[in-house]
C-alpha cells in the first residue's frame, strides 16, 4: 500500500512545463535538474512534494517532448505514482521504462492536498480525504513485464531480450 | 482483410501478418538520438554493460539542439557523444550539419523501414513511408544494442485529402487544421495515415511538415504512402535504388475516416499555449508579434524558404518585429545560398543562423523576452517553449511568417499580394 498527499495538476501537463529546453544544460545534471521538476506548471511543486506523494493530472499529461528526464525527475522527486484521466504515449511509455507507475482513473474526484492510498495488487486508489475509492484501468500486459523488474533496463539485463509477445 | 500502411510495413519487416492491437518485437532500420537525449542514452547503454552496436552503420548520434553550443555543460555533452561515437564506430551528425530528421528524410530513411529515435519528431520519416516514431533514451539504448525494439501494432485513422491547395495555402495549414479538428490528443497511439488527391500530389517537403507534426495529435506514426514524388526525392540524394513502392490495401480496416477538402482550407494559426488552439490567419489580424521565426523541422526546407522568399523579395520588415532564418540542414543552407534566398532574408532585416533546432526549444538563440510574441513556423507552443515562460508562441506557415514579418502583426500572407 502506497501513502501519499495528491499534487494536483490540469489537463495538457506538457514535457515542456515539466522539465523545460532552457533547462537542457542540466540535463546531465540530475540531482540540479530534479529541483526544477514540473516548475512552470507549479513553481512551489519540487520544493513541497514528499517522498511517497503522488502527481494527479488530467487529460494528455506529459505531451510532447520524447525526454525521458521528465518521468525521470518527477520519479526523483519521490513520487510514487502518477493518476491521470488520460496520458500521452511517450510519457507513459518512458515512465515505465523508468518504475514509475502512471495509472488512468477518474482524476476529476481527487482534490488537491487529498490524502490517498494506492494498492497497485488491486488497482484501487483510496482518497482518504473524501471517502471516494476509484479503480485504475489495468496496465497493458507488456508494460507490467517491464514496470515490475523496476524498468526496461534492469528488464532487459535480467532477461537479455524481449519477452513480450 | 487488407492493412494499413502501419500494418504493411511491420508485416513485411517481421515476415507474417499482424494486425493492429497486437504486441511485436521488430527489427530496427535505423536508431537514432541527439545531443539533449543521448547522454543519457548513452549512459544507460554504458551502465547497462552492453558489449557492442546491433549495427555501428545503423546507429547515429546527431549534434543539432544546441548547435554551436551555448554553454560548457552542453559542451561536455558534445564532448560525451563524440567519444561515444569514436569507441564504437557508429555514425555522428557534428555541430552544423542540421536537424537530426531533416538529415534522415535526406540520407537514411528508406520506405518501409522501422526508425526509432529520442526526439518525438522522428514521425517525420513517416513522409518516406518509413515506420518512424519517437521514443525515450532508454528504449534507443537497448535499441542500440540489441537492434530490435517491441511495438503495439497501432490503430489507424485515415486522413483523406481531396481537391487542390488555394495558393499561399500549404502544408501547414493543413496538419495545424486537421490538429484543430481532433485536438492535441486526436490520434494518441494511433497511426495517422494520409491520402487522397492533394497528398498523391504534396511535395516532399509539404508530407515531412504534415507527418512531422503527428505527434502533435498524439500520434504515433504520420504514414504516408510511397509513390514517385518519393522516387523523385531518393534520386535526387542519389538513393534511387532505395525506393520501393508501399501503399495500404484497399480494404484495410481504419478505425475511422477524415475527410478535409484542401481547396476549402485558408492560411491557419495556432495560438498559445497549445497547438490544437486553431484560428484563421485572418481572424488574428492585428495580434502584434515581436519575432518571426522561420525555420526547424518542420518547415526549415527549400520549399519553405522559396516560399517565404517570394513574399520578402525586396522588402524590408516591420521595424519592430525581427526575423530569425534556420535552415533545417547544410544542404538547405547551401541550396538557399545558391537560389539567393538567404540574401532575401538578410536584405529584408532578417538574421540566419546556423542550420539546428536552438531556437524552437529555447534552448539558446531567438530567447524571447517577457510578454514578447513571436510567430514561428515550428511545430510546438507549449507554455515556455521558447525559453521564457512568460512569453507566447504562435504556430504558421513559412507564408504566414513571411507576411507577418512586414506587417510586425499577424497577416493572412493572401493580404499581401
Amino acid at each position: 500500500m502506497l501513502k501519499g498527499k495528491a499534487f494536483k495538476f490540469g489537463d495538457d501537463i506538457s514535457t515542456d512545463l515539466i522539465v523545460p529546453g532552457r533547462l537542457a544544460h542540466l540535463r546531465s545534471n540530475l540531482p540540479e535538474l530534479a529541483k526544477h521538476v514540473l516548475e512552470d506548471a507549479d513553481p512551489t511543486f519540487a520544493a513541497r512534494v514528499k517522498p511517497g506523494d503522488f502527481v494527479v493530472g488530467g487529460d494528455n499529461f506529459g505531451l510532447g517532448s520524447s525526454r525521458e528526464h521528465a518521468p525521470l525527475i518527477i520519479k526523483m522527486a519521490g513520487v510514487s505514482a502518477v493518476l491521470v484521466k488520460s496520458v500521452a504515449r511517450i510519457f507513459f511509455r518512458n515512465a515505465i521504462n523508468r518504475g514509475l507507475p502512471v495509472l488512468i482513473c477518474d482524476t476529476n474526484k481527487i482534490n488537491d492536498g487529498d490524502e490517498l492510498e494506492l494498492d497497485m495488487a488491486a488497482g484501487t486508489v483510496r482518497d482518504v480525504t473524501n471517502g471516494v475509492a476509484l479503480t485504475f484501468k489495468p496496465i497493458p500486459k507488456a508494460m507490467l513485464a517491464i514496470l515490475e523488474e523496476g524498468g526496461l533496463i534492469p528488464y532487459i539485463q535480467k532477461h537479455g531480450d524481449f519477452k513480450l509477445e | 482483410m487488407g492493412k494499413t500502411l502501419a500494418e504493411k510495413i511491420l508485416s513485411q519487416k517481421l515476415g507474417r501478418d499482424v494486425s493492429a492491437g497486437e504486441i511485436v518485437v521488430s527489427p530496427v532500420d535505423l536508431a537514432f538520438v541527439q545531443d539533449t537525449t543521448g547522454p543519457l542514452t548513452v549512459r544507460e547503454y554504458q551502465g547497462s554493460g552492453f558489449k557492442a552496436l546491433a549495427d555501428k552503420r545503423r546507429t547515429v548520434l546527431f549534434l543539432d539542439h544546441a548547435a554551436p553550443s551555448p554553454n560548457a555543460q552542453l559542451s561536455t555533452d558534445h564532448i560525451l557523444l563524440r567519444s561515444f561515437a569514436r569507441d564504437t564506430g557508429c555514425v555522428i551528425s557534428d555541430v552544423g550539419a542540421g536537424v537530426c530528421h531533416q538529415i534522415v528524410a535526406e540520407s537514411m530513411a528508406r520506405p518501409g523501414d522501422i526508425i526509432v529515435g529520442a526526439d518525438s519528431h522522428t514521425v517525420t520519416a513517416g513522409a518516406l513511408g518509413a515506420f518512424a516514431t519517437g521514443m525515450g533514451s532508454s528504449d534507443v539504448a537497448v535499441a542500440f544494442a540489441l537492434g530490435k525494439t517491441w511495438f503495439r501494432v497501432p490503430e489507424t485513422i485515415r486522413i483523406e485529402v481531396k481537391n487542390k491547395f488555394q495558393q499561399f495555402v500549404t502544408a501547414k495549414d493543413l496538419i495545424l487544421h486537421l490538429i484543430g479538428m481532433i485536438g492535441a490528443d486526436g490520434a494518441t497511439y494511433k497511426s495517422l495515415e494520409f491520402g487522397g488527391k492533394a497528398v498523391d500530389a504534396m511535395s516532399m517537403s509539404g508530407r515531412l511538415t504534415v507527418a512531422n507534426m503527428a505527434v502533435e495529435a498524439g500520434a504515433k506514426l504520420g504514414l504516408f504512402p510511397s509513390n514517385q514524388t518519393t522516387e523523385k526525392h531518393l534520386r535526387e540524394l542519389g538513393r534511387a535504388e532505395q525506393y520501393r513502392s508501399i501503399s495500404p490495401d484497399k480494404d484495410a480496416f481504419y478505425e475511422k475516416t477524415i475527410e478535409i477538402d484542401a481547396a476549402t482550407l485558408e492560411p491557419t494559426v495556432s495560438r498559445p499555449h497549445a497547438v490544437d488552439n486553431i484560428v484563421l490567419a485572418k481572424d488574428l489580424k492585428g495580434v502584434r508579434i515581436h519575432q518571426v521565426f522561420l525555420g526547424t523541422c518542420t518547415n526549415g526546407r527549400l520549399e519553405d524558404f522559396a516560399l517565404a522568399a517570394s513574399i520578402l523579395r525586396n522588402k524590408k520588415i516591420s521595424p519592430d518585429t525581427r526575423l530569425i532564418v534556420a535552415p533545417a540542414s547544410k544542404r538547405v543552407l547551401l541550396q538557399a545560398m545558391d537560389a539567393g534566398y538567404m540574401r532575401i532574408f538578410i536584405e529584408a532585416g532578417g538574421s540566419v543562423l546556423p542550420p539546428g533546432c536552438g531556437a524552437c526549444l529555447g534552448l539558446h538563440q531567438g530567447v524571447l523576452g517577457d510578454g514578447e510574441a513571436c510567430l514561428s513556423t515550428a511545430n510546438r507552443n507549449f507554455k515556455g517553449r521558447m525559453g521564457n515562460p512568460n512569453s507566447f508562441v504562435y504556430l504558421a506557415s513559412p507564408a504566414t511568417a513571411a507576411a507577418t514579418a512586414l506587417a510586425g502583426v499577424v497577416t493572412d500572407p493572401r493580404e499581401v499580394l
